[in-house]
């Protein structure tokens, strides 16, 4: 009757948004790291070099900061405007790391970080530095929270159910969940490796312009010569060493960080042969039980329909590997998993008002293998390519700075997108690869046989899909803006180099702006007459 | 009466309280950024005023959210999914406002700064108002079913209240502000924003005093009239201190005033936290609407807490940017860019 179907929609939005909000968080919690780490380094040695990095990359960490906290609120609001039915199936139980998060790690990270960037001359420097490090800790936390909240959907623990909803039991459990405590920190080291993936793009690209601007030289021993531009400010020896350094720090952290997401993942994967069966099978495209993992499928995965799909090129074991840790067990395969969810959890959705149209329908157990074949492969993919490229940077880099080829900068700045691309798809493989569950039932001999929600069920009753289209391209619109702008504003930063955020280093009066507005600060200084704005708007 | 959900009741009453009270004065910042600053040196002003806390006060709001969810998951799903197009409104005004903040001061052009002078204007406004209509209507009803869902389609929420409750956080946020602004900046904007506050302190209350005056007409009992009478008091003090310059004071009495009144206003409808206006038998209360005793026993032990913690860490957020913000305060525009690009331009190729 109605063309537009609300869950669908609310499906989309839901996607695009925390997909979306998932670009910032990660460059958030990687670069905090990063940035405490260096300024922890200038804290203990003074070298201007390290304090020239913690502005520079600070500065470019508060950018985008502030589109992750802009999109965050979203994402609670819409659970209950756009899913309040799975709201009050899953309220007991999901709301508690909502709000601890909130109350626990949001209030710290919010707090502690408007103290930092404010606060350089209020605060004693070691009072500062730990106002960055109580910050970056309350967005690991954060984090620990909201993946509490989401291991629950992959693997509800801790509840029984009373009155047909889950009801918490065990606290303990939930926030120990194993499904969490392997994803916790698979998580941090795929913001790391964006973080590293940042650090490397951008610090190489700079150190080419002191190259090309001829800044910098090669000496006939192929080592570095660093020099100094007389004509813009902040071009100095130091700042050569802001960058090799900043390119050093960024390939190691890369580096580490896929090691630290694959072998997590590698745990992760053989939870996820336990828990969610069919979401590993159909990241696999495989049909039957088997031991080989598929380097290439073709067919259409699309259609949903087994028969169509062949694996070109299959690596016998390694299956069988990630799943259990040898190489000869018996993975099962979406053809002998299927007749197994229809015998636990029927064929038929109920016939219940809260399923809609959907109600009585055929139930499709099997998630769309386009998305969970590629989204494991992007993941894996992207996430080593990163990690490779690294250790080239690395090598290319020994001497001290980057060749002059515009090909290779250009690279190293795309390659700044790899690791965004590896957390987008690995996110969109584990949530796609759930359906067509909300909440997954758990399988463990100890789990709660009832305790799942299919998604159909889940969308508001009472929302029409005309507000839930008018919010989808509401937001998908301003998202799609403020990307715009941020990346606008993260390139002239980028450009502008250390300059752009220590107006210190200005030596020279910054000339013919027309706009500038009139002030009591010495030219280029920025210095007003005492700290009660050690920074301001 | 179950003590659980009373004690939830009134930690999420603390909450909104303290959302209003917080981010009540930089919402009304935002907002005087149009009206009351007259050049880009007094907008900055403004902005330095609020910039160490804003974000700090504004998580307020998603507290107040997540223990609604966690603590009354049925209250939090029929009154956020019947309020959807409002909610949108509030969620894009805080979006762009949040984004504001921060990217205002990164161009230096006056078209840059104007068009993020309306984000943070239009946001704080729009913001405002959509969160006093929600909270207004939670006191006062909107059209649920059985099973909570909202009926009669996208606008059915839309009502007198929702237009009172916006006026009335929009008014009040612009007084907490003019109040603040008197406190925190000095020279002429301290005097104007103290002027303002004396001449148009009546006006700008006036509408929420209409909503605490019909919850206590349709929900009221005597001690939530005894709170009534009480907020009018620290309204007058408000004044009165105002008008001797004792500018501390009149924010304290302002705050006073607020902590009041919104008890008046939880404290009349209590236990109802939404009323449906179909039928009474449809309404949530805090006993059918709240989380198992095991959930609330575990985040009354972690707010016992962390709600302290918080409020402890704020104040010193507060006392370490206690100085009065000035013109003379403000640095001139750091033009990094052009040299910098000039100079890549010149060179490229």
């Amino acid at each position: 009757m109605d063309a537009l179907d609300a869950l669908e929609i609310a499906r989309w939005q839901f996607g695009i948004t925390t997909v979306y909000h998932f670009m910032m968080v990660p460059l958030t919690i990687g670069l905090g790291l990063v940035v405490a780490v260096i300024q922890t380094a200038w804290h203990r040695t003074g070298n201007p070099e390290y304090l020239r990095m913690t502005k520079f990359w600070g500065k470019l960490f508060l950018i985008n900061f502030i589109m992750g906290v802009a999109t965050g609120i979203v994402q609670e609001f819409q659970f209950g405007m756009a899913w309040s039915e799975y709201s009050r199936f899953v309220g007991d139980v999901f709301g508690a790391p909502l709000a601890l998060e909130a109350l626990l790690a949001f209030f710290v990270e919010s707090t502690f970080l408007g103290l930092w960037i404010f606060g350089w001359k209020q605060l004693k420097p070691g009072i500062h530095l730990a106002c960055l490090w109580i910050a970056v800790i309350g967005s690991v936390f954060s984090a620990y929270f909201i993946i509490v909240a989401n291991s629950w959907m992959q693997h509800p623990v801790g509840v029984e159910m009373v009155d047909g909803r889950p009801v918490m039991t065990d606290a303990w459990a939930v926030f120990t969940n194993n499904t969490a405590l392997v994803a916790v920190p698979h998580t941090l080291f795929g913001a790391l490796a964006v973080a590293g993936g940042f650090l490397l793009g951008i610090a190489w690209y700079h150190l080419w312009r002191r190259r090309r601007d001829g800044v910098d030289t090669v000496g006939p021993d192929g080592k570095v010569v660093p020099g100094e531009s007389a004509d813009i400010s902040g071009r100095d020896r130091d700042d050569h060493k802001v960058w090799i350094r900043s390119l050093r720090i960024g390939a190691v952290v890369a580096m580490i960080s896929f090691a630290g997401t694959a072998l997590t993942g590698d745990l992760q994967g053989k939870l996820m042969f336990e828990q969610q069966p069919m979401k590993m099978a159909a990241a696999e495209a495989a049909c039957h039980d088997g031991t080989g993992f598929s380097v290439l499928s073709i067919g259409n995965l699309g259609s949903q329909n087994c028969d169509d799909i062949v694996a070109l090129i299959e690596v016998p074991g390694i299956l069988s590997y990630l799943a259990k840790g040898d190489f000869t067990t018996e993975v099962q395969g979406v053809n002998s998993l299927l007749p197994q969810y229809k015998e636990a959890y029927g064929t038929h959705l109920p016939d219940n008002p809260i399923y809609g149209e959907r109600a009585g329908q055929e139930i499709d157990y099997l998630p769309v293998m386009e998305v969970t074949y590629w989204g494991f492969r992007m993941m894996i993919g992207f996430g080593g390519l990163a990690a490779l490229a690294a250790l080239v940077a690395l090598w290319i880099t020994r001497k001290g700075t980057v060749p002059e080829s515009r090909w290779l900068m250009r690279l190293a700045v795309f390659g700044i997108l790899a690791p965004f691309g590896a957390n987008a798809a690995g996110w969109i493989f584990t949530e796609m690869g759930r359906q067509p569950f909300v909440v997954a039932p758990n399988p463990d001999p100890s789990g709660i046989d009832q305790v799942f929600m299919f998604t159909a069920a889940a969308v508001s009753p009472g929302v029409s899909a005309g507000e839930l289209l008018a919010s989808l391209v509401t937001l998908t619109a301003v998202y799609a803006v403020l990307l715009v702008v941020e990346v606008k504003l993260l390139v002239k930063y980028i450009r502008g180099g250390v300059v752009s955020a220590m107006p210190e280093l200005v030596h020279a009066p910054v000339d013919e702006n027309e706009d500038a507005t009139p002030g009591p600060g010495g030219p280029g200084g920025g210095k007003p007459a005492d700290d009660v704005l050690a920074f301001a708007y | 009466m179950e003590l659980l959900p009373t004690i939830w009741f009134i930690a999420i009453a603390v909450l909104w309280t303290g959302y209003l009270f917080l981010e009540g004065f930089d919402l009304g910042v935002g907002m005087l950024m149009k009206v009351f600053a007259r050049n880009n040196t007094e907008r900055r002003v403004l902005l330095n005023t609020i910039g160490p806390v804003w974000d700090g006060n504004e998580v307020w709001l998603l507290t107040a959210g997540g223990a609604t969810f966690a603590a009354f998951p049925l209250w939090y799903a029929s009154l956020f999914s019947a309020l959807y197009l409002p909610l949108l409104v509030v969620l894009v005004a805080l979006i762009f406002r949040a984004v504001a903040f921060e990217y205002r001061g990164k161009v230096d052009t006056a078209q840059w700064r104007a068009r993020w002078d309306w984000a943070i204007a239009l946001g704080s406004f729009f913001a405002a108002f959509g969160v006093g209509a929600a909270l207004a209507l939670t006191t006062t009803g909107l059209p649920l079913n059985a099973n909570g869902d909202r009926v009669g389609g996208p606008l059915a929420w839309f009502s007198g209240y929702a237009v009172l409750g916006g006026l009335a956080v929009v008014g009040f946020s612009l007084l907490h502000a003019l109040a603040f602004l008197a406190l925190k900046t000095d020279g002429d904007i301290r005097h104007r924003a103290r002027q303002w506050f004396v001449r148009l302190l009546p006006v700008l209350l006036l509408p929420i005093a209409a909503w605490a005056l019909s919850i206590q007409f349709l929900d009221g009992n005597p001690w939530t009239w005894a709170l009534v009478l009480l907020a009018v008091a620290a309204a007058a003090a408000a004044w009165t201190c105002a008008r001797k310059a004792a500018e501390g004071k009149a924010f304290l009495a302002l705050g006073a005033f607020l902590v009041l009144g919104t008890a008046s206003i939880f404290g009349a409808v209590f236990p109802v936290v939404l009323p449906s206006t179909l039928d009474s038998a449809f309404d949530l209360t805090i006993s059918n609407a709240s989380s198992s005793d095991y959930t609330l026993g575990l985040m009354s032990v972690v707010a016992a807490f962390g709600l302290p913690l918080v409020i402890a860490y704020q104040a010193w957020t507060y006392w370490v940017f206690r100085r009065r913000v000035s013109a003379a305060h403000i640095p001139e525009a750091h033009t990094f860019l052009p040299a910098v690009a000039a100079r890549a331009f010149t060179t490229k190729g």
